[in-house]
């Protein structure tokens, strides 16, 4: 539920240890110095403290807020502008369902009904152990490959409920993961630091998979005169609607899929879902001050 | 062929030979095994470009873009030259080039691929755009959510910068530049070039109030060229080969290659460089068509936002002139296709369902709008709808259209008008108590696999 307090005003965040403070503060340093203005590395250290905590923590965000010389209720407004900072603590693997459009009807919505009911969590929710939060995602750019599961940013394409079952299931045993294009898997904290900017040092992490996808080659492979894998005898090429009515062909279409992966009728959402409210900033609170009139 | 025969006819002259119809440019070498190396770039006369432009002076490498007729690919299809000559020179203010990378359109997959497999197209862009505008300082503006691809771009800036591409005094030239990798955190808003500036200002990505445009007042109000991935990658090539092989491509307003991504209900989905100008039906001709035993629906020509197809537009050239002719946008040239299986209705949805989630909130028409769009949409699709809440969609999508603060309100009413347009009989059936007709599952990839094996068998 959301943790909404009203009354009393929280006491300022707690600091860091030293010894934190200092390795974040050297980080920190780092990325502020490539930009021109230094405000532009808030998302950066936002990225970076999640490396340090799993989420943003009202110590994150307050850390930011000293470096840049900011508010906390500055960086608070920037943290839940978007939706890649955790407000909450969550699992060291981020599951994340695209349910957009496309990947939705091609089995998104399958996939994630599918996973939800696995693994026992609704979207947004961790499992017991702390090892997976579950989520559906928007377009990840990759819809040549849908239906696309992501874990911690990384492309699993192509996913069935049964691949992707089997994926959390290796997850939560702990047994290594690689992705159809990307990294073997790393925890969301080590992902989290890459996208502060500090580029992936371990070895064979920028070849891993290779090249472009297979579906990327798709069209480089037709122009240089080789078949398009997927062409087969027997498909039948987008006839037009005769005046009959559709073609054929699809009367008579067998009963196809799995009761049990079916999607619902009703496609629930949770787009619209009230998210969290930050944590207010304490040393500037919005409720009435005692300054004027007193 | 037999296969074109299907379609109903072709236009005189329109084959279906893929080797002529398609065009790899940018990813003429992604099937080679470390496609996104510098070694492997250079093999394939990378930098090359580059070594003209820098041998040029700046407005020359600006007029001579300008000449080839590129056009911006990231959905508005701007004259990319024509953006650079915008900023004012000799200001005595630093000058910044944003590089658009925050693709997140739904149906849009170009960018995200063609870094991943090519980024020293890009790279090489970069310097070749920043002469041009004069600036020392670009930043990459990645969405967050492709971690591969970020560690591809890491690793090609600095293999950039060991190779003396960037840095200071780029190859004796005198230009210095630095390159900054900037990973977003996750909305779809900042791929508007204003919402993306005060994203990279460390703001919420909210959109501004234009003019001042980005080239008189941009990056921490200095001026400033944002243009897409795809826009800037594009430039190495028409310098190394010239304007006149570029403007031999395409037709006269929109000349080039460029990328389509066929997605969805099609066999083989994937990524399709051609000359602007080649049709749905020869792309789909080519690539074995819609998967076995199903036909074409509807489809959108750029993307959610760029009004929706159906199979009456089959043969619109897919260029600026003729999709915005034909009622749509060219948009980010996201062809996803969708089958006789798919309920439109639940499609059109989604799509409000995301562009509800990724209204940032700024202007009332979008915030508001997209709202009720989303919650009278549930209710159609779930059969409580009546008959009344056809003519209010369609009035709300037009209280969006044109009267939000930025371009992602008028991306959220293109959905509606254009299905209620060719399928507003679809909706009439949802309605009053009847629900969907449609059963999602024969939709999805694995649909029909059962099916064939006892055809087969």
């Amino acid at each position: 539920m959301n943790d909404v307090q009203l009354g009393m005003p929280q006491l300022p965040a707690p600091d860091y240890p030293a010894d934190v403070r200092a390795r974040l503060e050297a980080d920190a340093r780092e990325v502020i110095a490539r930009y021109p203005g230094s405000r532009s590395a808030l998302l950066p250290l936002l990225h970076l403290v999640q490396a340090e905590e799993g989420h943003v923590t009202r110590t994150g965000i307050r850390f930011c807020a000293e470096m840049l010389d900011l508010t906390t209720a500055e960086v608070t407004a920037v943290s839940t502008f978007y939706s890649m900072y955790r407000r909450r603590a969550g699992g060291d693997y981020q599951v994340g369902v695209c349910t957009n459009t496309l990947c939705a009807v091609m089995g998104g919505d399958a996939i994630f009904d599918e996973l939800k009911r696995h693994l026992g969590v609704e979207n947004g929710e961790t499992t017991e152990d702390g090892a997976v939060t579950l989520e559906h995602i928007e377009c990840n750019a990759a819809c040549d490959f849908a239906p696309v599961v992501m874990v911690n940013w990384e492309f699993f394409d192509n996913q069935t409920p049964e691949s992707a079952t089997r994926l959390v299931d290796d997850l939560l045993a702990g047994r290594t993961v690689e992705p159809t294009r990307g990294a073997p898997l790393c925890t969301y904290k080590e992902t989290s630091r890459i996208l502060a900017g500090f580029p992936d040092a371990r070895p064979g992490a920028v070849e891993a998979t290779g090249g472009a996808g297979p579906a990327s080659l798709v069209g480089l492979r037709l122009a240089k005169g080789e078949t398009a894998p997927g062409r087969s005898a027997d498909h039948v090429v987008a006839p037009r609607t005769t005046a009959d009515g559709p073609a054929e062909a699809l009367e008579g279409e067998p009963p196809s899929g799995r009761p049990d992966t079916q999607a619902p009728s009703g496609h629930p959402s949770s787009h619209d879902a009230p998210q969290e409210t930050s944590a207010s900033d304490d040393q500037h609170p919005a409720g009435p001050i005692a300054e004027e009139g007193e | 062929m037999t296969v074109a025969a299907e379609y109903g006819g072709t236009r005189p002259g329109a084959g279906s030979d893929p080797e002529k119809l398609l065009e790899p440019v940018l990813s003429a070498f992604w099937d080679e095994p470390e496609s996104w190396t510098l070694e492997t770039y250079r093999r394939h006369q990378g930098y090359e470009g580059m070594r003209k432009a820098l041998a040029m002076a700046p407005d020359d490498v600006i007029a001579y873009v300008k000449d080839s007729g590129l056009r911006g690919r990231g959905g508005a299809g701007f004259p990319t030259g024509m953006k650079w000559q915008f900023i004012p020179q000799g200001d005595g203010k630093p000058h910044y080039l944003v590089v658009n990378a925050d693709e997140s359109e739904p149906g849009t997959c170009k960018d995200i691929p063609l870094l991943f497999a090519n980024p020293h197209a890009l790279i090489e862009g970069i310097v070749i755009a920043c002469h041009a505008i004069r600036s020392n300082h670009a930043f990459i503006y990645l969405r967050g959510e492709v971690v591969p691809v970020l560690r591809r771009l890491h690793e090609a800036v600095r293999e950039a910068y060991a190779a003396g591409f960037l840095g200071k005094d780029i190859l004796g030239s005198g230009l210095d530049l630095d390159v900054v990798v900037h990973a977003g955190a996750g909305a779809y808003i900042c791929g508007e070039e204003t919402a993306l500036l005060d994203s990279l200002e460390g703001r919420r990505g909210q959109p501004r109030l234009r003019p001042p445009f980005p080239a008189v007042a941009g990056l921490y109000a200095c001026p400033t060229v944002v243009n897409n991935v795809e826009s800037i990658a594009s430039v190495p090539a028409i310098l190394n080969k010239g304007k006149e092989w570029f403007r031999s491509m395409g037709s006269e307003k929109s000349p080039g290659f460029t990328l389509y991504s066929l997605s969805g209900h099609v066999a083989n989905p994937g990524q399709y460089e051609a000359p602007l100008g080649i049709t749905l039906r020869q792309l789909l001709d080519m690539s074995g068509g819609m998967r076995p035993g199903h036909r074409l629906k509807f489809w959108t020509p750029g993307g959610s936002s760029t009004p929706m197809f159906t199979d009456e537009h089959l043969d619109v050239p897919l260029d600026y002139e003729a999709v915005g002719a034909a009622g749509s946008m060219l948009g980010t040239k996201a062809l996803q296709c969708f089958d006789e299986t798919t309920c439109v209705v639940r499609a059109v949805t989604r799509w409000t369902e995301f562009y509800a989630h990724e209204s940032c909130g700024k202007c009332t028409p979008c915030r508001e709008g997209t709202y009720w769009l989303v919650q009278l949409l549930r209710d159609i699709e779930a059969g409580k709808g009546r008959a009344a809440d056809l003519d209010k969609i369609n009035d709300i999508a037009d209280n969006i259209n044109g009267k939000s603060f930025c371009a992602l309100g008028d991306g959220a009413a293109s959905p509606i008008f254009s299905s209620l347009t060719y399928f507003r009989e679809e909706y009439e059936q949802h309605l009053a108590g009847r629900g969907c007709p449609f059963d999602p599952a024969k939709s999805t990839l694995w649909a029909d696999n059962d099916a064939h094996l006892g055809v087969n068998a």
